[in-house]
């Protein structure tokens, strides 16, 4: 029998094979991570996997991304790992999202399942992993490597911290594995560590690696285990404003107008600009004097509403004519 | 008092090193070794940095000889 010596396990059992069956697993990113952990849990008989990438396959992917061979090269990796994992088992829902995860569509997938394995590789999608988490009440499985080292800790499981409180601001650069150099069995030895928690999760086995980041050397051989502190206003910010999105870097696409910033501090991307006037909107009253009343000034916010009011506002109580708002927010007036 | 310091990731490159002992005046704060060390090791985006003392993410303690603190970059690589 297929399951024989996993249910043998004490702790396991018939019990715990029918909660595998019936457990529901979101990998996001097919590639280093998800790979191996994406293999595991197909063979442990997790009832029902979604598949998010919309990558294709490379040469280079195929010295750690196990599943896919050289007759590969060129197709779809959700789509190709499904194949190559109903091989292992075919009893198992393998269902595809040949798509980058984003803010339109991470809720909606993320209600659909109980668990969320991380196997990203840059930082805007592992912010909007988080927020989504968050929102939706599901638990996630991080993970990251930088050559040699890797992070791995779960996150929003049962009211501990999120990937927030561990870093509430990031680096101004993703460096990804392609461009530094990886073995192979970094990313493997993480995303076999990832499926493993999931297991633990789903099986109410162990102690899972929740307020905890593990750091581990595959070159030292050294293995350490930091206690995260939760910060309650990093996960509260995100109940109260949804995702915000990050955006490391970003530029103006034309240079030559005068803006407006009217987002709150914490909203992302930052502009880096001298022709953006920034006053948040919760200091606007007290800073009126700082916007010129001459030139034609763009107003803008994340999505172009609250800009929309603030247009109004200032032309009715304090006789601006030269504002004009931004629609559809800064992704309009942004390069990239 | 000797404090070892540990480093992940691009810090220990920085650094050009995992760890070491350093030698510090009695008195000194967590953040204030960090601030340190990142002027140092001229290390970019400083407050993404987070350091560890005695395993714990926090950085508003006091140090006290034999204290081990870990310096961790966020990376996003997979």
């Amino acid at each position: 029998m297929r399951y024989d010596r996993q249910i043998k396990l004490k702790g396991i059992g018939e019990e715990g094979q029918e909660r595998l069956r019936k457990a529901r697993v979101l990998i996001v990113g097919v590639g280093g991570l998800g790979c191996p952990a994406a293999q595991y849990l197909a063979g442990a008989g997790i009832g029902s996997i979604g598949l998010v990438d919309h990558d294709r396959i490379s040469f280079s992917n195929l010295h750690r991304q196990l599943l896919f061979g050289e007759e590969d090269i060129g197709r779809s990796k959700a789509l190709v790992a499904k194949e190559k994992l109903q091989q292992i088992n075919s009893e198992i829902e393998i269902e595809v999202f040949e798509q980058a995860l984003n803010m339109e569509n991470a809720e909606r997938l993320f209600q659909e399942y109980d668990i969320i394995l991380d196997g990203t590789d840059n930082f805007e999608t592992k912010y909007l992993i988080n927020d989504a988490s968050i929102l939706t009440g599901k638990p996630w499985v991080y993970a990251s490597i930088y050559k040699n080292e890797g992070q791995l800790s779960v996150f929003n499981y049962q009211d501990g911290p999120s990937y927030r409180c561990l870093f509430p601001k990031t680096t101004s650069e993703n460096i990804s594995c392609e461009e530094t150099g990886v073995l192979g069995i970094t990313p493997g030895l993480l995303g076999i560590m990832q499926a493993t928690e999931v297991l633990k999760i789903i099986l109410d086995l162990g102690d899972v690696f929740s307020g905890k980041l593990k750091l581990i050397n595959v070159l030292s051989g050294s293995q350490q285990v930091l206690k995260i502190k939760k910060r309650q206003e990093e996960i509260e910010k995100i109940r109260e404003h949804g995702i915000i999105p990050v955006r490391i870097e970003c530029t103006l696409n034309d240079e030559t107008r005068t803006y407006l910033d009217i987002r709150e501090i914490f909203e992302q991307p930052k502009i880096r600009s001298e022709n953006v006037i920034q006053i948040p909107l919760s200091d606007l009253q007290d800073r009126l004097w700082e916007i010129p009343k001459q030139d034609e000034i763009l107003v803008f916010c994340q999505s172009g509403k609250r800009s929309r009011k603030v247009v109004e506002l200032l032309e009715r109580e304090y006789g601006f004519e030269n504002l004009k708002n931004v629609e559809g927010g800064i992704e309009t007036i942004i390069n990239g | 008092m000797k404090i070892r310091l540990r480093y992940f990731g691009m810090i220990a490159e920085s650094a050009g090193k995992n760890d070491e002992v350093l030698e510090l005046n009695d008195g000194i704060s967590a953040k204030e070794l960090k601030a340190r060390q990142i002027e140092r090791f001229e290390l970019p985006d400083p407050e993404s940095v987070q350091i560890a003392v005695n395993q714990n993410l926090e950085e508003e303690v006091e140090l006290k000889d034999g204290d081990e603190v870990a310096f961790l970059p966020p990376f996003a690589g997979g």
